[in-house]
């Protein structure tokens, strides 16, 4: 994908402005071989050339199965893993040129939740002390007083009660982690969230409490999400647009409904075939187009199409010409020429 | 027709520094040949520990089955000796198991840990055992099956082990089969391959199926019979259909308004289930779920429901059955 097809890649549309602008974004990790002296031998293309824009206030969602590189897109965006290529403009900012000074202050603004409750809290510190270190880090609270009133008042924003910033994470349940791990993120005032699966875990009594929980705490705090999931339904349910992946790029983009609606790209109709949906006679009429193999190492993708060795419309073309994504309907964009 | 499988009030315990866990706490259900019947709850439900006591395989001395009958083809499986047991297990019943990447040895061949069941239950020599592998591994659509015998697991994706251990679980030809979450560690499109070929394959050779699982989608795309569980229990049971739009407990109906649907437009809020589940060593004798019950009634605080017949193999165990529904509460 060319830089200039990149460009135009994320469709203007008069809802808020662009809060982050993804813009041909690769990120390769090298496989190194050799003990004293290592050299690259291969590389992992987890993400291979993606623009998207985030507007403020929406929620867009980046679905695609494990290795698609959705999780790889959500740590570049956070700066955790340098990019290989391209570039992340935050809100007039581009990333990867500011000072390390600006990068610590953008930080604030841009949080994250992470998938696993377990494993993304400290077990030795008190659900307070987790909460309120980002504050104290960031020296946005030095008064230790004011901290703990806004731990309080953060951990009843998220339904949780006061009383546990005493305990530890272990006396707590998964949905009432991840709840900690949303109250983490809320304490630094942030404008962007990267909810990395951050229900995945859950139950589904509890996903569909701390899904409302999201709602309710980006329409309060005017917050704009990104969401990375691999669970369709919850994406639906959430997002406005969504951008489906598939080894490292974008293959299809669109509003919510419209992409569910009408999925153009044979890998989206694939996967939402695949999704079951819990009612018996809905299944019973649904056809289930089952998609054959799986998905190929990135370290060596198909050339041409990424998806043309699973898909049931290739043509001889797709085994060398890379599609572009193009716009066929307005704001719908897919990265197919056999659609 | 005769029932295959008969569980009679099943009641396994484990003994924890906090107390007793009643992890399955009276529960009755059965299989009939051929059939595939699901059971559905949410974590520490008791769901596995009631597929792991049908295969005796319940981690002693700090779990043990405490009562109840399971009636397999007319013998009490809890009756047996380990010996008994061990010849039932993998020739009879066998069993897919959630994690595709801890339920294989890593450190044997493929080949070697297909054909261990075959030469354990089997009088066959090795030479037929490795061919009936080699079928086996193209059954469950595999293919160049003589490389894959010689590989290990780690050379095997997620989707692939999978294939593999529903191949192991068919190689005896046994007449029922427990898949405790087999496609949860997968992903769509493989979770989608792995239970199109569970569903052709039982139905092809005739082999009921349990399939224990969390997501009700999976549920509604392949099961005959539903059980639900919460608590060591089975709260409602009956048809597919019958659950999906007429349940009579409140929490299958909180379970189906709290997922969200694939073929549902954004924006409608959820109905969540307000609460958390309950701790299983301090349960009382009300009901279980009257806790986070919008429905609950002075009377749930002292009995716990039985699970009564409704008609039509419909059941629940609600004493508010009558005034729960899809309408009730919320205009749906």
């Amino acid at each position: 994908m060319s830089v200039a097809e990149a460009d135009t890649g994320a469709p203007e549309q008069e809802l808020g402005d662009v809060l982050l602008t993804v813009k041909d974004l690769k990120k390769h990790f090298p496989i190194t071989e050799g003990i004293l002296v290592k050299r690259a031998v291969a590389h992992v293309k987890a993400v291979d050339g993606i623009s998207f824009e985030v507007r403020k206030g929406e929620t867009l969602g980046l679905v695609g199965e494990s290795g698609c590189g959705k999780s790889t897109t959500g740590r570049c965006i956070l700066q955790l893993d340098p990019p290989t290529d391209g570039s992340i403009i935050y809100d007039g900012k581009d990333l990867s040129k500011v000072s390390r000074a600006e990068m610590n202050k953008l930080r604030e603004l841009i949080q994250v939740i992470f998938q696993d409750p377990f494993s993304s809290l400290n077990p030795r510190m008190k659900i307070g002390d987790i909460i309120a270190e980002p504050m104290a880090v960031h020296g946005v609270e030095p008064d230790a007083e004011k901290r703990r009133a806004r731990v309080s008042e953060l951990l009843t924003v998220c339904g949780l009660n006061p009383r546990f910033a005493d305990r530890y994470p272990h006396e707590m349940s998964g949905g009432q982690r991840q709840r900690v791990g949303i109250a983490r993120a809320l304490s630094m005032r942030p404008e962007f969230i990267i909810c990395d699966e951050a229900v995945s875990a859950l139950d589904v009594s509890i996903q569909a409490q701390v899904i409302n929980l999201l709602e309710d705490l980006r329409e309060q705090f005017n917050l704009t999400y990104l969401f990375i999931a691999h669970d369709l339904s919850v994406v639906r349910h959430l997002c406005h647009r969504v951008a489906v992946m598939y080894l490292g790029k974008i293959v299809e983009l669109a509003e919510s409904d419209e992409l569910f609606d009408n999925p153009m790209h044979p890998y989206t109709q694939a996967l939402l075939s695949a999704v079951p949906v819990p009612d018996p006679e809905v299944e019973a009429t649904r056809e289930h187009q089952v998609v054959k193999g799986e998905v190929p190492s990135p370290i060596n993708p198909p050339p041409g199409c990424v998806f043309h060795t699973r898909c049931p419309k290739a043509v001889a073309s797709c085994q060398t010409d890379v599609p572009v994504l193009r716009e066929l309907r307005p704001g719908h964009w897919v990265a197919c020429t056999e659609v | 027709m005769a029932a295959l499988l008969r569980i009679q009030d099943l009641r396994t315990q484990f003994s924890t520094s906090s107390g007793i866990v009643k992890a399955v706490d009276g529960v009755t259900y059965d299989v009939e040949e051929g059939e595939t019947v699901a059971v559905v709850g949410e974590s520490g439900c008791g769901k596995s520990v009631t597929a792991l006591s049908i295969m005796r395989l319940v981690a002693e001395p700090a779990g043990k089955i405490v009562g109840g009958k399971i009636m397999f083809q007319d013998q009490n499986l809890l009756d047996l000796d380990i010996e008994e047991m061990r010849n039932i297990r993998g020739r009879d019943i066998a069993m897919v198991f959630q994690e595709p990447m801890t339920s294989l040895n890593p450190v044997l061949t493929i080949g070697m840990q297909l054909t261990e069941t075959l030469l354990q239950h089997l009088d066959i020599t090795e030479e037929a055992a490795n061919a009936r592998a080699e079928e086996l591994l193209g059954l469950v659509g595999i293919s160049d099956a003589k490389r894959r015998l010689a590989q290990y697991p780690h050379n095997l994706s997620g989707g692939m082990r999978q294939r593999v251990m529903i191949a192991m679980a068919l190689s005896c030809e046994p007449k029922l089969i427990i898949a405790d979450e087999p496609t949860t560690a997968l992903d769509v499109t493989i979770q989608a391959q792995i239970l199109e070929l569970m569903k052709d394959l039982t139905r092809r050779l005739g082999v009921a199926l349990i399939i224990i699982t969390h997501n009700l989608g999976v549920v509604a795309r392949y099961a005959n019979r539903v059980n639900v569980m919460y608590a060591g229990r089975i709260i409602e049971r009956g048809d597919a259909k019958e659950i999906y739009h007429n349940p009579k407990h409140p929490y299958t109906l909180g379970l189906l308004r709290s997922v969200p649907r694939l073929d549902q437009p954004r924006g409608e809020r959820l109905v969540p289930i307000d609460g958390q589940p309950p701790d299983l060593t301090r349960l009382d004798d009300g009901c279980a779920f009257r806790p986070r019950c919008t429905f609950a009634t002075e009377r749930c605080a002292k009995e716990k429901p039985p699970l009564e017949d409704l008609g039509d193999g419909h059941l629940a165990a609600c004493w508010e059955k009558d005034n729960v529904g899809l309408n009730a509460g919320k205009a749906s």
